[in-house]
């Protein structure tokens, strides 16, 4: 389980992260949500070990990772896996080389099992003979899934996805989105994703933690986030365009101001994602439930 | 004061550096590499380089030191002697500090950009140790070998010049560089030869190492490395002549 224990980081004088405290589910998946500067990036890199924190914990199965030794550190960092917003692909190496790397640095296996696992592994992201080309070869979505098969070839314990639908379409986006969630419970990983889409939170998250100027402002499930007042929270999920358009489609107009205009099209529409509202909720005399716009 | 502090993380990142390598084929395969990027990649300048150094050396020393009361032979030693011990060595370093130092710093740069040095260090893998140390062992076993190369081919376009430009005959060429040739000399160059190496290779992968989050900052991250590069080759070139001659 990883955990983390009043967590804060600061660059110079500016704080970024001001104290956090929060419990990743296992074998779930976690998603930080939050605006641009809200400190998405910045615990995620101390929840890896990119980062030292300024001070607090990060605790993974109650060791702290920062206070490790270096070669139990190796061990640990053995066990997560990370796909980096830009893929992070080495490219000076194939990608067969790519998603070999971890496991000629780490394991015993013969050229022949690495060439095995490598080929399971490209091919559970759908991806074919593309073992010779180079990064630059690819598309952002192949890049993507290059980078998760990189990051799943030695089994990890732990999935980390920095912003995995950065850069490509909403099409795309889906197609990562549900790979994930797929790995996530084919092999019953923890995952943790920073992600701005609220499309994937929607569909696939299973525990949101939402961070506000480098607080969390909020964390539930996504059934908790449909019944949410939080103010800041309702703030970031009505920015989402599609949300927004669907309340305008049903005669409410959100006008920025950081209040929940009428909680009952939000319900309607997560229910469209995700099947969790019906048409009962809808109190009397609010918008109808056919307001959801089609997606 | 803030000298200090890059000193400081200098001698850190060596410290990460010098560790043990994680898998030893997989080192010395980085290393292969790295020799043919620094050393085979390398030879056509330094060969063009030290030709020319060797010529213009030849036709310099016979226009100011010969007359009717110095011999011929004299070209031959001057030559031989300062390509041995400063041209060939130090010259060459220079212009390795501009090639092989920028390249080490916008490869390891551009690395930092990209998050691929990131992705090693969640990978668990020693990222400083699995780039840099087969960047300093590859660029001391090539960068003498080179160097030596040099002042073969030094000598020998002076030699050839000497003839082609009727300045001095062969055989007084040869004299006066076996005449003046002492073992020392070549030791004392392959000292500083190695130590501009290291320096080369260590300090432009400080600076790619830890170049910042931008492109921009590559290219300033290069340019700081063939500067500091340089002027640490100058600085430690005067410092060993100082102890050592």
């Amino acid at each position: 389980m990883i955990e983390l224990k009043n967590l804060k980081k600061h660059f110079g004088s500016k704080e970024v992260i001001k104290g956090i405290s929060t419990q990743f589910q296992e074998g779930k998946t976690n998603m930080i949500i939050g605006g641009s500067g809200s400190g998405k990036t910045v615990t995620m890199k101390c929840l890896v070990g990119l980062m030292k924190p300024s001070s607090g914990e990060v605790l993974y199965n109650g060791k702290n990772l920062n206070r490790l030794k270096y070669k139990f550190q190796v061990k640990l960092r053995k066990e997560l896996g990370m796909l980096f917003q830009y893929s992070a692909l080495f490219s000076s190496m194939t990608i067969e080389e790519n998603v070999a790397f971890p496991l000629r640095m780490f394991s015993d296996m013969t050229s022949k099992e690495i060439k095995d696992r490598v080929d399971f592994c490209l091919d559970r992201v759908n991806l074919e003979k593309v073992n010779k080309l180079y990064p630059d070869e690819m598309s952002g979505g192949m890049k993507k899934r290059v980078g998760i098969a990189r990051a799943i070839v030695l089994n990890p314990k732990y999935l980390f996805c920095d912003e995995p639908n950065s850069g490509l379409d909403p099409i795309t986006s889906s197609v990562i989105d549900k790979l994930i969630k797929e790995i996530t419970e084919e092999f019953n990983t923890t995952t943790i994703i920073n992600t701005h889409d609220m499309n994937s939170v929607l569909e696939y998250g299973d525990h949101i933690i939402f961070m506000y100027q480098g607080l969390i402002q909020w964390e539930g499930s996504v059934e908790d986030l449909k019944h949410s007042d939080d103010e800041k929270l309702n703030e970031f999920i009505y920015a989402s365009d599609f949300i927004k358009k669907g309340l305008s489609e049903g005669g409410h107009q959100y006008h920025g101001d950081g209040k929940t205009p009428d909680k009952v099209p939000l319900i309607n529409l997560i229910a469209s994602k995700v099947g969790g509202a019906s048409k009962g909720d809808v109190p009397a005399g609010s918008a109808s439930a056919d307001a959801s716009p089609k997606l | 004061m803030k000298i200090f502090y890059y000193v400081g993380e200098y001698i850190k990142l060596l410290g990460k550096v010098f560790t043990r390598p994680e898998r030893t084929r997989i080192f010395i395969e980085r290393i292969m590499a790295e020799g043919n990027a620094i050393g085979v990649d390398s030879l056509g300048i330094v060969a063009i380089i030290s030709v020319f150094i060797g010529a213009v050396t030849t036709i310099n020393t016979a226009y100011q030191l010969v007359s009717g009361f110095v011999p011929n032979e004299i070209i031959g030693s001057v030559v031989s002697d300062s390509t041995i011990l400063e041209f060939s060595p130090t010259i060459c370093s220079l212009v390795l500090a501009g090639k092989i130092g920028s390249n080490i710093a916008t490869e390891l740069g551009s690395m930092r950009v990209a998050e691929e040095i990131d992705a090693m260090e969640v990978m668990g893998v020693n990222a400083a140790s699995y780039l840099i140390l087969p960047k300093i062992i590859a660029a001391l076993i090539t960068i003498p070998m080179l160097i030596l190369i040099s002042m073969c081919l030094s000598i020998l376009g002076g030699f050839v010049i000497g003839q082609v430009a009727g300045l001095l005959s062969a055989q007084e060429f040869v004299t006066g560089a076996r005449n003046s040739f002492r073992t020392y000399t070549l030791i004392f160059a392959m000292i500083k030869t190695y130590v501009f190496a290291f320096v080369i290779s260590s300090m432009a992968s400080y600076q790619g190492y830890n170049a910042g989050n931008s492109s921009i900052e590559v290219g300033k991250a290069s340019t700081r490395a063939v500067v500091y590069s340089s002027v640490l080759i100058l600085l430690s070139d005067y410092i060993l002549a100082q102890l050592l001659l």
